[in-house]
């Protein structure tokens, strides 16, 4: 616990900008860095940490159980990707959680009030407050550490409310900050203006009529559509992203769907879920409330993972219920989402999932020949909401080649990208990569035993993050959204020929028609 | 080469004595899951450093050359080069096998009179360390290039549409 860290390039992440903060009403807005010695903590920073614990230890059960409850047993201990990857032992869940409990005792408990150490209590200091920077933003709230504590401790709720601490103080970071500030004011994380957000969309569907030959033609915050489409920002300007965007619109327009983007609700994820419960109920309010404004009957969801999380276990009570949507049916074959009864939001993967049991998509899974992809389970969708089967599922159907990684690293025991809740700044990169160690070795795995060359995710933030880790740990290994591979397969009618693929390179499994049918189709050609 | 053989002789307590001077050189909380957990999934740090030390001390033996042991130190360099070490610190493991060696096969080298043998088998693990440092070096210009393609990855249609971007091929009007 003594040991303080150091704030080395790489491994910390940039403070929250004053701007940023202020456009939020956030404490404390002042321009400093964690390699400052002074942080600049506001006068009554100790009394602020003390009532702010006091308030959530009241507030949150859970938080005051996990507090109390955890034996040292040592079963989360070597489960957390940044302890494997970094070697650092106060990334074991348990040690990470003693930075905080070990003030709880401290401060609150008589006990550690009065014997201190003895009673496993120290004392609150600004090394203190810069340990939990540290260390709160060097955990990815992935809960894989959850799993296996037999008392079900769950340490993301630990981390969350430690940040919501440092919130407080004003010590956050920017890369959380700033998303939070420009998807308060335009919807969405980069701040992209509604125009902005469907002229992007608008190129994406130049480039779909350029490689796969059909126009699609979507509409935007069309009132009375049957469905609102929302999806993480990431995938409207973002590589690889932007190709799992390309894959929405096809199967949208595939299928004939009532729906329509909203250039208001522009953004899926939400960044207020790693600041605060009050600034993740403020940036949802937005889908809802998209929602009344256009009048849609349920909501559809893009690949997100922390979107998901939200979606599925805080939107209905934040900002629900949403009582002028009604229980999702899926209008091609009637599936009433039994999961999402209380939500109305519908994850794009189980709807995709349903389409194909229900044998409404033409699909050629030839077309993904060359590709031969695994999966990784967002933590998010896989620990978060229990989709587990669904991806599987759809890719299996539209690839012949999938190959699953070993069973002690995906479904609930999946390893984060170690990139997640927040921490995917370009600065942290070197943490990232010690994060993403574990996911990537077992990629390695498959990649050298199988020749898996494609890692498929539901995930905007996986898209953003894997292709840098797939270059450091395992080269060779393409990133992809799973409605890419979905749409490589789709048989769109009026389609051409699909020599390319939607990132414009030449498809390798692209078969030309054979040449009597060419011949057949000039001569037809000639006649007219 | 007599030198050989006596190390051959004395492998597996070599390597386990290597496998421990890497190990540590992590905090001690560390060192022991790193040497104890097995799985390599659960546990890929210390199964390369287990694995990779294995493969490395059969180099040693045959005659280091750069091609051969250069995936063998890569998988190990290639995790120090972005865990909590400096460039010595992460490339040190190296001149360890150069004191083992003399702690564990030192007596009977002086025995046989193996000093010019030692003299040479040193050399070449001088020059390993040479390599492991090209290795390190490769490594973190490799962080650096990957950041800078990930920047313009996570704005990339926002450059492609500033016309910031160097078009990728793709199909030409003739080719359609």
């Amino acid at each position: 616990m003594d040991t303080k860290p150091e704030f080395k390039p790489g491994t910390f992440l940039y403070a929250g900008k004053a701007s940023a903060l202020e456009t939020v009403g956030l404490a404390n807005p002042r321009d400093w860095s964690p390699t400052d010695d002074d942080w600049k903590l506001p006068a009554d920073w100790k009394g602020i940490v003390r009532e702010g614990m006091a308030e959530r230890l009241q507030r949150f059960r859970s938080f005051k159980l996990f507090m109390d409850i955890c034996v040292r047993c040592g079963a989360c201990a070597d489960k957390c990707h940044f302890f494997i990857g970094s070697g650092d032992p106060k990334n074991m869940p348990v040690l990470r959680a003693e930075l905080i409990r070990s003030i709880y005792r401290g401060e609150m408990k008589t006990a550690g009030k009065i014997l201190g150490k003895l009673a496993g209590g120290r004392k609150l200091t600004e090394d203190v407050i810069k340990e939990w920077f540290y260390y709160f933003y060097q955990c990815t709230e992935c809960r894989r550490c959850s799993v296996f504590c037999p008392y079900g401790i769950d340490t993301a709720e630990i981390t969350i409310i430690a940040r919501e601490i440092l919130n407080l103080l004003g010590t956050n970071i920017d890369w959380i900050a700033s998303p939070v500030a420009n998807c308060f004011m335009t919807g969405n994380h980069l701040g992209l203006k509604p125009h902005t957000f469907k002229e992007n969309i608008e190129y994406l569907l130049d480039d779909i009529e350029e490689y796969v030959g059909v126009k699609i033609e979507p509409s935007f915050n069309r009132k009375g559509a049957e469905i609102l489409f929302v999806t993480p920002s990431g995938d409207v300007f973002a590589e690889p992203g932007i190709f799992t965007l390309m894959g929405y619109l096809m199967l949208f327009d595939h299928i004939g769907l009532d729906y329509t983007w909203s250039t208001y609700a522009s953004e899926g994820g939400n960044f207020g879920f790693f600041t605060s419960h009050e600034m993740m109920k403020r940036l949802n309010a937005k889908m809802y409330a998209e929602s009344k404004r256009l009048g849609v009957k349920w909501i559809l969801g893009g690949e997100c993972g922390h979107m998901w999380r939200v979606v599925h276990q805080y939107m209905d009570t934040l900002n629900g219920p949403a009582d002028w949507l009604e229980q999702p049916i899926n209008p091609l074959t009637g599936t009433r989402f039994e999961n999402a009864a209380s939500t109305k939001m519908v994850h794009i993967t189980e709807f995709t999932a349903d389409l194909i049991k229900n044998n409404k998509l033409k699909l050629d899974p030839s077309q993904n020949d060359h590709i031969i992809p695994t999966f990784h389970d967002s933590c998010n969708t896989s620990r978060g909401m229990g989709m587990l089967e669904e991806p599987r599922y759809v890719l299996n159907n539209v690839c012949n080649n999938f190959v699953d990684m070993a069973p002690q690293v995906i479904r609930e025991n999946t390893f984060c990208c170690g990139s997640g809740s927040g921490l995917n700044a370009g600065e942290y990169l070197e943490m990232r990569f010690r994060g993403g160690l574990p996911r990537a070795n077992a990629v390695k795995r498959v990649h050298e035993d199988h020749g898996v060359n494609m890692l498929s995710c539901v995930c905007a933030i996986d898209r953003a993050v894997f292709p840098a880790l797939m270059d450091y740990w395992v080269p060779g290994v393409g990133v992809c959204g799973v409605s890419e591979l979905v749409a490589n397969a789709l048989v769109m009618e009026g389609q051409g020929e699909r020599e390319y693929n939607l990132r414009g390179e030449e498809n390798p499994s692209y078969k030309p028609p054979a040449e009597d049918e060419a011949s057949a189709e000039a001569g037809e050609e000639g006649e007219e | 080469m007599k030198l050989k053989t006596l190390l051959a002789k004395h492998k597996s307590a070599l390597i386990s004595r290597w496998v421990d001077a890497i190990v540590e050189t992590y905090p001690s909380e560390t060192a022991k899951f790193l040497k104890n957990k097995k799985d390599q999934f659960s546990n890929p740090v210390g199964h390369t450093i287990v694995s990779e030390t294995k493969n490395l001390f059969d180099q040693v033996l045959e005659g280091v050359d750069r091609e051969k042991v250069t995936p063998f130190l890569d998988r190990i360099i290639r995790i120090r080069a972005i865990q909590e070490f400096t460039p010595s610190q992460a490339i040190s493991f190296v001149f360890s096998l150069k004191y083992l060696i003399r702690e564990i096969v030192g007596p009977e080298i002086d025995t046989e009179d193996l000093d010019q043998e030692l003299v040479d088998l040193e050399a070449a693990l001088d020059f390993m360390a040479l390599v492991a440092f090209d290795i390190y070096m490769s490594c973190r210009e490799q962080v650096y290039d990957i950041r800078a393609k990930e920047v313009q990855q996570n704005a990339f249609l926002l450059l492609k549409r500033a016309n910031l971007l160097v078009e990728k091929p793709g199909p030409k009007p003739e080719d359609s």
